[in-house]
């Protein structure tokens, strides 16, 4: 297979980027995203240019290091991890456009590299429940309902990979933090805290300059583990909560 | 896979007939090395024994007592959270962007812990004994015995952290049986159990920043350590954004930095996970133990050609259901394997071993399945010459159970692997193939967690302590987790007591000295201007690596790794080719600072190979097995862990010998026949 590449380039967080256009060779289908770009960049560097910059750790998925914007579409045409998009997805002779994840509250730091520190800034407003190593009653003394419990997984399963705020118009993390919202307001261990919680965390999200939600759903129908929508209800049942037992 | 309890068969434990030494003039022997933290007396009562024992850095002095962590794993982030909590002031790296991305994260199966929840006469006592016999007889019955007692606190606090385990339609936690044992003692949160043990791991870290307790470096890589007078005092590390080399101080430093297989190139591991803080460690005196022991993982997606970039696993659950085979006659290796007659698949485990079948243990299952592709009967993409693929056939179990029961206990496993291979399961064959998993080799510690540096402890992966020369299934999560959470916390503080130390003046020499060698090196990586990539040369060897230390290693094959290594290091110092600054983000140079740290680590893997003349665990050598090609241990000779010394880098290792004597548990040899 053969593609063109438009891709973004930028030096550093300070300096303009732009889009750089490369032709590829002999891409296998079987070739994940990701190893396209390898390859691409093996060629960059036998021709003396500086390889493109790109996250990506565990490669299958989980982690949640890698993440472009492919096409204009958070991780590409498919529902998954950039990381496990594979070549078979585009056609031969395809135009490609690679950028980073989009969002005032990413700024690059190199090529398609962004910051997403945010979000761990956003855990540290109270995404956690308050007990310290030793301080735990035996396992079983708490049961929970298994639809409770259920539903705490479903939306425990987010890897962070801010794909969601990267295709949603206002630059919103709602669906990230609804999903944390959501996962420790499901469990019984999770309800002393519940409503500093979400005001701290809404607060956080609102200061590092995430967008408002505006019920467009493009996070969810991005989201790679498939986060659903009403988390987003949840978090703004909970604020609303909060705020009128005066929190 | 099954349990062999009842199957052993010990006539073939004993001495070796002749005195081999394989590795003569590639090591030189040093003094032995014992284990003096550990204390004696009835088994139950060690650790209790030991933490009572070990002093208490006062509370008050703890806020000026500083603990550097470098990994946030479920044995760096566990660790760093509970310090935090403990009042220490705690500084916590990581080279990914959040410590929440950390390896761990990508275990499925599972944690066990000995909680006898379903009453089937699960005990501290088996699950120690079951991890013993497990690592092959190659662990210490100290640690590991801890290592069962504390299982059980660790579900304790990730239930209240929020972790979402499975549950029962009762409210209360499910578990299942994995790794052949007989009871079920696997906790887990579906096919993610890293992923939702490492975010309760991760929110109790955030707190304490939160806390100001612990203060957090992300994109940060650990590339030297300070040791002063003897004691570990620091780190230097690459901000690896502005690409400036900062050096921090502690009165003592963790390890969690995880394991090493990347040096095969192709395994599990992340795409950066790296040996680079403890090789550092092992040329600044820290001994690195058992290196060769590595373990290899049968269900994995095969390569499907030269840009492979990294292997999927997918759960040994599949075994359970699935048949393995591979066509009788080389000429059907290109077929459609539909269209293959009954009469002409060779079920080669259920042929070997009728007993187990295709339920044989991993480094079993892995062997035969490189046999069967070496003998020419591989299936799937020819790479490099060579069909490297088995096929795991759920027909006939489809036919039995229906697809729907395929589905629901599957469905994940077979949609991941459709969209990989494109190809759809439940019509078309998987295709399987071993990968290096995991390493039960690394950093040699005591009962204390803390290396042959004073004031250098190692949790989880990066150790070598628990797991012998094999690790169970789902006992990497709770290793890790036992480490951080409840060991470390209650050893280091002995050696805090003693604390604070010192202030390490900037310009002390050993710390000066530290910091030229980092930028002479990245200096050197940077200017060699040559012509051929890192990965190129890490691809080469890990070819070397997988060829001659992998699945089956040789006296002949491994001396010859040894010259290929030195002969690519070589030409890699020479040769390499590192484009744009230091001074910026640079993913070439960060790799090409692990890679050189992996020629040297993969060349003291071969040694050790070369040294253990027997077959245990995930180590097989060819010069050690019964008639019947079965695994050969040698209790006589090599119930001992290797412990290497750095000599220098033109000098030969120097190998201490930690003899490993058993109280509680018969040693005894394993048969799947």
């Amino acid at each position: 297979m053969k593609f063109t590449l438009n891709i973004w380039r930028q030096p550093d967080a300070v300096t303009a980027g732009k889009i750089h256009t490369y032709e590829l060779d002999e891409v296998s289908e079987d070739m994940s995203f990701l190893e396209m770009l390898d390859v691409l960049n093996e060629d960059l560097n036998a021709k003396g240019e500086e390889p493109v910059a790109f996250d990506s750790d565990c490669r299958e998925g989980i982690c949640g290091s890698c993440g472009l914007m492919i096409n204009g579409e958070a991780h590409g045409p498919e529902v998954t991890t950039t990381c496990q998009l594979h070549m078979r997805s585009f056609k031969d002779g395809d135009s490609i456009t690679i950028e980073p994840w989009r969002a005032d509250a990413f700024p690059v730091i190199k090529d398609l590299v962004v910051d997403r520190g945010a979000f761990d800034r956003i855990i540290q407003q109270g995404g956690y429940i308050s007990v310290n190593t030793g301080a735990a009653p035996d396992a079983h003394a708490t049961p929970v309902p298994k639809d409770k419990a259920d539903r705490a997984f479903d939306v425990a399963t987010c890897i962070s990979c801010g794909a969601c705020v990267a295709a949603c118009p206002n630059g919103s993390a709602s669906l990230f933090v609804g999903a944390k919202i959501t996962h420790l307001g499901e469990l019984p261990q999770g309800q002393a805290e519940r409503d500093t919680r979400v005001v701290n965390m809404v607060a956080q999200h609102d200061h590092e300059g995430f967008g408002g939600c505006t019920n467009i759903g493009e996070c969810t129908a991005a989201c790679p583990k498939e986060i659903p929508l009403d988390v987003i209800s949840r978090l703004n049942w909970d604020l609303h909560a909060a705020l009128r037992h005066g929190k | 896979m099954p349990d062999t309890t009842n199957t052993f068969d010990s006539s073939h434990t004993g001495r070796l007939e002749d005195e081999y030494d394989d590795a003569a003039g590639y090591y030189v022997d040093g003094d032995p090395i014992a284990d003096t933290k550990a204390p004696g007396g009835p088994l139950e009562e060690r650790w209790d024994t030991r933490q009572f024992e070990a002093r208490i850095a006062n509370p008050a002095n703890r806020r000026r007592l500083s603990v550097i962590v470098v990994g946030t794993g479920l044995a760096g982030a566990s660790a760093a959270a509970t310090l935090g909590e403990a009042g220490y002031v705690v500084k916590s790296f990581c080279y990914q962007d959040s410590p929440r991305r950390a390896h761990s994260i990508a275990a499925q199966g599972g944690i066990n812990a000995a909680k006898n929840y379903k009453g089937d006469g699960d005990s501290v006592f088996r699950l120690f004994y079951d991890t013993i016999k497990g690592g092959d007889y190659r662990a210490r019955e100290s640690n590991v015995y801890r290592l069962a007692q504390v299982s059980r606190n660790i579900i304790d606090q990730c239930v209240a952290q929020g972790v979402p385990f499975a549950r029962e339609y009762g409210g209360l936690l499910d578990n299942r049986s994995f790794g052949g044992v007989q009871v079920s003692r696997t906790f887990y949160a579906r096919g993610q159990t890293g992923q939702q043990l490492l975010i309760g791991a991760y929110q109790a870290l955030e707190r304490q920043v939160a806390a100001g307790t612990v203060k957090c470096y992300t994109r940060h890589e650990m590339v030297e350590l300070i040791v002063v007078d003897g004691r570990a005092r620091g780190i230097i590390v690459r901000d690896l954004v502005t690409g400036e080399i900062e050096t921090y101080f502690a009165d003592v430093v963790v390890l969690a930095n995880g394991g090493y297989g990347n040096v095969f190139f192709l395994s599990t591991n992340a795409m950066g996970s790296n040996v680079t803080a403890s090789w550092r460690a092992h040329r600044k005196g820290a001994y690195m133990a058992n290196p060769c022991y590595t373990q290899i993982h049968p269900t994995c997606i095969p390569v499907s050609g030269s840009h492979q970039s990294k292997l999927t696993l997918m759960s040994e659950s599949l075994r359970n259901d699935g048949r393995i085979w591979v066509p009788k006659n080389k000429a059907d290796c290109d077929k459609d394997p539909r269209d293959i007659p009954e009469e002409d698949r060779d079920y080669y485990l259920e042929r070997i071993y009728p007993a187990f079948g295709n339920l044989v243990p991993r480094d079993i299952a892995s062997r035969q399945a490189k046999n069967m592709c070496d003998e020419g009967r591989g299936v799937g993409p020819e790479v490099e010459g060579v069909r490297r693929g088995v096929y795991l056939d759920f027909e006939e179990a489809i036919g039995r159970l229906g697809r729907d029961a395929i589905e629901n206990k599957y469905g994940n496993l077979f949609d991941m692997y459709a969209r990989i291979t494109g190809e759809d399961p439940y019509s078309v064959p998987m295709r399987i193939y071993p990968a290096v998993h995991y390493v039960m080799g690394g950093l040699w510690v005591d009962y204390d967690l803390q290396s042959t540096i004073p004031g250098l402890f190692v949790t989880g992966e990066a150790n070598f302590s628990d797991h012998g020369a094999n690790r169970l299934g789902a006992s990497a999560l709770m290793q890790g987790l036992a480490d951080g959470y409840f060991v470390l916390p209650n050893t280091i503080r002995d050696y805090l007591a003693e604390g604070p130390f010192e202030k390490v003046a900037e310009d002390d020499p050993a710390v000066v000295e530290a910091q030229e060698s980092v930028r002479s090196r990245i200096h050197q990586l940077m200017n060699t201007n040559g012509t051929r990539s890192v990965d190129s040369y890490h691809r080469e060897l890990g070819n070397i690596m997988w060829e001659y230390c992998g699945m089956e290693r040789s006296a002949d094959g491994l001396r010859k790794a040894i010259d290929l290594i030195r002969t690519l290091k070589e030409d890699f110092w020479r040769n390499v080719k590192v484009l744009g600054a230091a001074e910026t983000m640079n993913q070439s140079l960060e790799r090409a600072g692990r890679v050189a740290d992996f020629f040297e680590l993969g060349e003291l893997m071969c040694v050790d190979a070369l040294n253990r003349r027997e077959s245990c665990g995930g180590h097989f050598r060819a010069e050690s097995q019964t008639e019947d090609g079965e695994a050969l241990r040698h209790d006589d000779t090599y119930a001992y862990v290797a412990a290497w010394e750095w000599a220098g880098a033109d000098e030969k290792p120097v190998l201490h010998k930690e003899n490993l004597t058993y109280e509680f548990v018969e040693m005894k040899q394993r048969s799947y026949k």
